[in-house]
């Protein structure tokens, strides 16, 4: 068997995600960050950010509603059951702050084959209202016995 | 913040995930892979439990790389990992990392998450200014 490449270059729909400041607050607590630029306002603007920002690994909040469906069209033929999340990576720009809104869009940047694993690379490329952007993501899935 | 040059290792980040992390970070993350939530169902597809989302591993690395910057997350600008290992929630991870460039008011740090001698994040990379 082998893979399949014909999704190669496709890109999926723009999704939308309003950032907000208490989902921003919830996952620095998962993470144990305690800077309050991510929690209150007042120390987000006096830190030089618009309002409370998103640790930099929020990007997987607002990126991943549009990888998902890039991740699981039949054309790319991912087998869920054997896929292992290889790698990750993101480049920052603009910060994503509370009341941002952030579009983000899915593109299949690569398929291959090697020693009986398929290698999936997506990347994501997230803009913010002003058309800025804020966060490349590019996202690395494994699947075994291909 | 200090100096950093070259070879240096960067201050030791260590975080014990309770039993119960991985449903906070599905809640705050949205991925609800029962393979981190669901024990019966991790053990039934072969693995020893619940195991810990790569993204918060990959989260607690970037918590690395900006206390670098004082904690500052504008200032994380790129980060690259490799899952190389499945980590486990009651177990403690240890974020270590050394410094492999440094100049122009910025970092490349080579880092790594490990539980023990398993290391779940190998080849990262990060890129932090100072």
């Amino acid at each position: 068997m082998t893979v399949k490449t014909e999704a190669v270059g496709r890109e999926w729909p723009a999704t939308t995600y309003e950032v907000g400041k208490e989902k921003i607050g919830e996952y620095a607590r998962v993470i144990g960050l305690d800077n309050p630029v991510y929690f209150d306002r007042e120390a987000a603007r006096a830190a030089g950010y618009r309002d409370v920002v998103a640790p930099p690994m929020f990007a997987v909040v607002y990126s991943s509603p549009a990888v998902g469906p890039a991740m699981l069209d039949p054309d790319v033929g991912m087998n869920f059951a054997a896929m292992v999340h290889g790698g990750q990576e993101f480049e920052w720009n603009e910060p994503a702050c509370s009341g941002d809104e952030i579009t983000t869009t899915a593109k299949c940047l690569d398929i291959s084959e090697k020693d009986g694993k398929g290698f999936y690379v997506f990347e994501t490329n997230a803009v913010n209202q002003n058309g800025d952007l804020v966060a490349r993501g590019t996202w690395t899935l494994i699947v075994r016995g291909v | 913040m200090a100096d950093l040059n070259v070879g240096d290792a960067i201050p030791e980040l260590k975080v014990t995930p309770d039993k119960y992390l991985p449903h906070r970070y599905a809640g705050a993350s949205g991925d609800f892979n029962p393979i981190h939530i669901d024990p019966e169902l991790a053990k039934a597809v072969g693995l020893p439990g619940t195991i810990l989302h790569g993204l918060y591993m990959m989260g607690l690395v970037a918590r690395a790389a900006t206390d670098l910057a004082d904690g500052d997350p504008g200032k994380l600008k790129r980060l690259s990992v490799q899952f190389r290992g499945m980590g486990a929630p009651e177990t403690e991870i240890a974020v270590t990392g050394t410094v492999k460039e440094a100049g122009d008011g910025k970092v490349t740090v080579d880092v790594v998450a490990a539980q023990g001698d398993n290391q779940t994040i190998r080849n990262a990379e990060a890129e932090v200014q100072l």
